[in-house]
């Protein structure tokens, strides 16, 4: 234990905990003002009520909107799933003539057409196809968004499906869609529940595509919900704020967590909006 | 639609084997399997992505006698943007959005984080670890509003940390509020490649490294960057396109006050939805989707080349 020893230990820790105070500190309010009798913007040591929870469950909007976000990213999270497990089997396991091209642009597209990019001519498309303030055309949109990476990130599961399986199955007779059923959708299973995760996720955080396509407040979902919570004054209602901020964030966590612990975090893409 | 993350660099390279139909789906029924996704995916991304060219060569808006009746207007869009101020003050800003937290901020935090990590305690590497990908999975109203919080003029933490009550930091300092904003934000992804494409570097060298007396510095550049070069470069490249493409800083600053921290996302929304008018914003779109796509193409050039 040299003095420089020690003076490197120091400086490493210093280091780290600066490092973790910077990612902990913002996350401090979403852990106190919810349970404070009177939120405000600042941190403090909260005067321990569960007032607030009972303003927001009783707020108009606030349960509606999950409902809705539920419904917006069940559906995307289906789709998502049922479309690229179809889609990637196919591109894993026949050779379509054009495949390595389609797979290429499929990779192009997951990252070139974002949602900022396309917003003015999704706008434009929805409107004039009469989608616009339709949950459906939202969910839509979202499932068109997140195929080419699905696709991308199911291909590879599928393709570490050692083949064997299915070719004994087919030697004992089983047909196609048996083989499909009983033998690759069980083997896969890890993957398609990935994905279906990180479908749901995408779609839970996705602020720009309902905000853009949706115009009634009894049908929006809670991502943009919660940026309209204005009390009687026309000022941030610090009461709702809060604590719908903590239960809008824990389906993504608890759904993570659960990933997370089932499968181990599998680095393909990563679970993020 | 969100920005949805292409497969990784830093995954074992995929054993190229001729597909075998096992299942004997044949190709009719393969195209079958293929065609749903490949429909959703011209109608809500592809189609809009070429119209962009269309609707940015008319004059469209969103109200008014063009919104019936639009008319060709040729080049005139891109030939305004040439000239826009606003549109330049809103490149400029993404530039320095872009340099600042993802080139500079997530890579380099990222990567420190990797690095110090490695040889951390279980315990204080599980707990900054998922502080960090807490950071990166709440979703982005919610972080939004932590943000909001943190720098508020009157009761945010930030003022009461430092003692400057009464400093307005998102309306005097909005662009540095927005990279320390994106920075926490998108570090996850940075620190787990790295910790990944560290895993690759031979712990006999970096051994080696400390008997002959190499320094930290010497040891990482020498020894560790060689073999990470790689995905230094396409982490770059992959999280500059998600953070020029990125909508939050709307959240935090709506791209005020007066377009000081107005990034062409936003710019592109203020234009579209706020000004009616589609027809430029589409151009600008169209200049976004080319940037992505050259971007795009070096990623996956250099992705390729290296495996």
């Amino acid at each position: 234990m040299t003095p420089a020893y020690v003076v490197r230990r120091i400086g490493f820790y210093t280091v780290i905990c600066a490092i973790t105070l910077f990612f902990a500190v913002p996350m401090l309010w979403i852990a106190s003002a919810p349970f404070d009798a009177s939120p405000g913007l600042g941190v403090r040591w909260p005067d321990w009520t569960l007032e607030n929870f009972r303003k927001t469950l009783s707020h108009p909007y606030a349960l509606h909107s999950m409902v809705n976000s539920l419904l917006i990213c069940v559906t995307t999270a289906v789709a998502v799933t049922a479309f690229a497990a179809l889609a990637s089997y196919a591109l894993s396991r026949v050779r379509i003539p054009g495949r390595d091209a389609l797979l290429y642009g499929l990779l192009l597209l997951s990252s070139v057409v974002t949602g900022t990019a396309a917003m003015v001519p999704i706008f434009v498309m929805m409107f004039q196809l009469g989608l616009i303030d339709s949950r459906f055309g939202v969910a839509l949109v979202m499932t068109g968004g997140l195929l080419p990476a699905a696709i991308f990130i199911l291909k590879d599961f599928v393709d570490a499906v050692p083949k064997s399986y299915e070719e004994s199955a087919r030697v004992f007779g089983a047909s196609t869609l048996q083989i499909l059923r009983d033998v690759v959708l069980p083997v896969a299973r890890p993957g398609l529940a990935t994905i279906m995760v990180w479908a749901f996720v995408n779609a839970w955080g996705n602020f720009l595509v309902p905000f853009l396509l949706i115009r009634s407040i009894e049908k929006q979902p809670g991502a943009v919900l919660l940026q309209t919570f204005t009390d009687e004054g026309g000022s941030a209602n610090l009461a709702v704020i809060p604590v719908f901020s903590l239960l809008f964030s824990i389906p993504v966590v608890v759904l993570y967590l659960l990933v997370n612990s089932r499968y181990g975090f599998r680095f393909h893409g990563g679970i993020k909006s | 639609m969100a920005t949805a993350s292409p497969p990784v660099p830093g995954r074992p390279a995929r054993v190229r084997r001729p597909a075998q139909d096992v299942a004997g789906l044949g190709i009719g029924r393969a195209v079958g399997f293929l065609a749903p996704a490949l429909l959703l995916i011209g109608a809500f991304l592809v189609f809009p992505a070429i119209w962009t060219i269309y609707i940015g060569i008319t004059n469209y808006r969103l109200t008014g006698v063009e919104a019936v009746s639009p008319s060709i207007v040729g080049l005139a869009n891109y030939t305004r943007a040439l000239n826009d101020a606003l549109f330049h003050n809103a490149l400029w800003l993404t530039l320095l959005f872009v340099l600042g937290s993802a080139i500079i901020g997530q890579n380099i935090l990222g990567f420190a984080l990797a690095w110090t990590m490695r040889r951390a305690r279980p315990a204080v590497r599980r707990t900054v670890e998922a502080l960090v990908l807490l950071a990166w999975i709440l979703p982005s109203t919610v972080v939004a509003y932590l943000w909001i919080a943190f720098f508020d003029r009157d009761t945010g933490t930030l003022n009461s940390i430092l003692g400057t009550q009464g400093t307005a930091w998102l309306i005097d300092y909005p662009m540095v509020c927005l990279v320390l904003f994106n920075t926490w934000r998108g570090t996850a992804f940075s620190m787990m490649l790295y910790s990944s494409a560290l895993q690759a570097v031979p712990p006999s060298q970096l051994e080696s490294a400390r008997m002959v007396g190499a320094s930290g510095w010497q040891t990482l550049r020498d020894i560790v960057f060689p073999h990470i070069r790689g995905h230094v470069l396409t982490n770059t490249l992959l999280i500059s396109l998600w953070t020029a493409n990125d909508f939050s800083p709307f959240l935090l600053t709506k791209g005020g006050p007066n377009h000081e921290s107005e990034t062409v996302p936003v710019y592109i929304y203020n234009v579209a939805l706020q000004g009616g008018e589609l027809g430029y914003s589409s151009a600008i779109s169209f200049l976004l989707l080319i940037a992505n796509l050259l971007v795009a193409l070096l990623y996956l050039r250099l992705l390729r080349r290296r495996s």
